[in-house]
């Protein structure tokens, strides 16, 4: 099947080489951190996670929120979803691979890393977190690959991998529940020590991942002539709809505890991402303008969709940009605000400002640009596949 | 090899204080602290704390802040024995900083504690700060590859710095701020190599082992040693009711840093 891989369009090549050229660079700046050290990143003494982690904790969701696409078709039988649930378990594979990479890449030492397997800690919810994200990976290639060399046969699936699909459920689950936890049980950290983080990554994970999924059947639509059919793209688009308005719901409720309680644990993080910290005569402000576009580009995504299906005119155009809108939002709050927001008050209370230097964004986007080109190969047989068999 | 170390470490640590204090099982303050009245107690948290590792030795200090008070110059000299014995990397911005105690304004030592109408001497002068070596230490439970890790024998809070994946999970869960990475290399940023104490690797975590290399050959914590003619910080054995750190605490009200959390530290404040 890999040979599918192999043939395509110019556009097809030119965006493999656009990526190539992101991941060179990523691989430079990676080197160069490697020689020197972490201290190339904006990372430091007061402020020790960064970039690489909260992008870890997004991806996390993005690949868990493939669930929503699987979930339906395996448990329900919901037929819709045939032609796309395929496109969950790939993209689940390469978000894993970009999340695994951040977590190389943020280690000090990273040629010690297996000594997470040589001692085995199991009250540390990293081991858990490497546990079950290697899990929910194997199941993916596992389930992804049987399931679609059977229907290039044009054959049923054997019987054995549903056991590990119906298994891949409770894993996608786990995987984001177990990422909270590295977060949500560490005393004297306001902002993550709160149960509702797990449901909260939840409910973001369910918007984001199939918003994003969403995006690559409308792009495929056009450049590889791939239809994933209306009935199912309507279909995600309630459950982005759902999820999303619960994840505002998490977010809000966090607002009436901070502000409510006027414990100042509770507000500052709140605080300092929406409006602003104030410390010693120093203002911190310098993720607001981010966290107000991600109330914006939620609000907006959401009020498409609502617009769209109450006037029944869902065109492709205006799906796109809701869940473009939604995913891009959800990631400013995941992605950035979440990780760097608790950190701001650090445990000695000082206020210390994360700004990422040019070398670690240049990873960053390596990583991304390598997930990418996993999952643009992934998506290249599958659908190479989908057109065998009918054509 | 690192299994051995670390008996060695262990066996080390136990034999040098074998026969100076019988397993006790008592209450570690009979003084009601200032820190329980704060919080714990009235707000029903119980026993802020209680009597945890109640047999064998857990070590700890108490820091008289009240000999220290206007002498800043003092609490430079136990900062620089402790870095210099240990070969503290120095670096200038406070970004890649390495320390392993430190000096602080109170607010921010314990920022759990009112600074309203708080006294003076609280606002002109700076404290202590340094790994409490919890006797439920946050740090050693998400470690995910035991690299951090409590002595049994002792109560300290030790490290591998052979094993240390450099994750930074522990400076997560330290919830005092003890801990720094190496985020350069060390070696061009010490002054002067003390050859029987190893410098950490680029990547890897570190923080104060309360002289965990000393104690074996009978020398005080470097800290201590360094304020020996104030007495401004006493070490001991928690569990030693006649020891002199239990006499102390026994008679003076102290606080801790962040008592609420549950961490039990060990080291104790005189304000
Ligand atoms: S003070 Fe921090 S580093 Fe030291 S034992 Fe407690 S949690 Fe661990
Ligand atoms: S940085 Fe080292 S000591 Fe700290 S949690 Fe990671 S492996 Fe353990
Ligand atoms: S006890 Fe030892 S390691 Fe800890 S601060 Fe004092 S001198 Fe440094």
């Amino acid at each position: 099947m890999i040979e599918k891989a192999l043939k395509g369009k110019p556009a097809y090549w030119m965006w493999l080489a656009i990526l190539g050229v992101f991941i060179t660079i990523g691989a430079v700046c990676y080197l160069r951190q490697f020689f020197y050290g972490l201290g190339m990143t904006g990372m430091g003494r007061d402020l020790s996670w960064g970039l690489y982690i909260s992008q870890f904790t997004f991806l996390v969701g993005v690949a868990a929120g493939g669930l929503m696409l699987v979930l339906p078709y395996y448990v329900h039988n919901y037929k819709a979803f045939g032609r796309i649930t395929i496109l969950g378990e790939f993209l689940a594979i390469s978000a894993i691979l970009m999340c695994l990479m951040f977590i190389m890449a943020d280690i000090g030492q990273p040629l010690r890393g297996l000594n997470m397997m040589l001692y085995p800690t199991p009250n540390s919810m990293l081991f858990w977190d490497m546990v079950v994200l290697l899990g929910y990976l194997s199941l993916n290639i596992i389930c992804g690959w049987v399931i679609l060399t059977h229907e290039r046969k044009q054959v049923k699936p054997p019987k054995w991998v549903y056991f590990f699909v119906y298994l891949s459920l409770p894993f996608a689950v786990s995987i984001h529940t177990v990422t909270a936890m590295l977060y949500m049980g560490l005393p004297g950290r306001h902002f993550w020590l709160t149960a509702i983080t797990a449901p909260r990554f939840l409910a973001s994970a369910f918007a984001a991942g199939p918003a994003l999924i969403v995006l690559a059947c409308l792009l495929m639509k056009r450049v590889a002539n791939f239809d994933a059919g209306k009935e199912a793209i309507n279909k995600v688009t309630t459950i982005i709809m759902y999820a999303a308005i619960i994840n505002a719901f998490f977010v809000a409720l966090e607002f009436f505890v901070g502000y409510y309680s006027q414990i100042p644990g509770h507000i500052h993080s709140l605080q300092y991402l929406f409006f602003g910290l104030e410390h010693h005569g120093e203002f911190y402000n310098n993720l607001v303008p981010f966290l107000w576009a991600f109330v914006l580009f939620c609000a907006a995504g959401l009020g498409l969709l609502a617009y769209g299906k109450i006037k029944d005119k869902l065109s492709d155009g205006l799906v796109g940009a809701a869940c473009a809108l939604i995913f891009l939002g959800l990631y400013l709050d995941k992605g950035l605000g979440f990780v760097l927001g608790g950190l701001v008050v650090t445990p000695l209370h000082e206020i210390v400002e994360y700004y990422p230097t040019a070398n670690e964004i240049g990873i960053t986007l390596g990583i991304w640009a390598t997930g990418f080109f996993v999952l643009t190969l992934l998506y290249k047989i599958a659908i190479g596949v989908e057109h065998e068999v009918e054509g | 090899m690192d299994k051995q170390r670390r008996k060695f470490l262990k066996i080390a640590g136990a034999t040098a204080l074998a026969g100076v204090s019988a397993p006790a099982v008592v209450k570690l303050t009979s003084t009601p602290s200032l820190a329980a009245s704060d919080h714990g107690a009235a707000a029903g948290h119980g026993d802020s704390h209680g009597e945890e590792q109640p047999t064998g030795i857990r070590y700890g200090m108490v820091i008289d802040m009240r000999k220290l008070y206007g002498k800043p110059e003092l609490m430079d000299k136990a900062i620089e024995a402790c870095h210099s014995v240990h070969n503290v990397p120095h670096f200038e911005d406070k970004k890649n900083e390495v320390k392993w105690i430190w000096k602080m304004p109170f607010e921010n030592v314990f920022p759990d504690h009112s600074v309203y109408y708080s006294a003076k001497i609280k606002e002109e002068n700076e404290y202590f700060a340094l790994c409490n070596h919890c006797d439920h230490p946050p740090c050693v439970r998400v470690c995910p590859t035991k690299a951090t890790f409590k002595m049994e024998a002792t109560g300290i809070v030790a490290m591998d710095y052979h094993r240390c994946i450099g994750c930074r999970f522990c400076m997560m869960g330290c919830p005092y701020g003890a801990r720094s990475f190496n985020w350069f290399d060390a070696k061009p940023n010490i002054k002067k190599y003390n050859p029987d104490f190893s410098a950490r690797t680029r990547g890897v975590v570190e923080k104060c082992n309360f002289c965990a290399e000393r104690l074996p050959l009978g020398k005080e914590p470097a800290c201590v040693e360094a304020l020996k003619d104030t007495g401004a910080i006493v070490f001991g054995d928690l569990n030693d009711p006649h020891s002199e750190l239990r006499k102390i605490l026994d008679k003076e009200p102290t606080i801790q840093r962040k008592p609420t959390l549950g961490t039990k530290p060990s080291i104790f404040y005189i304000v």
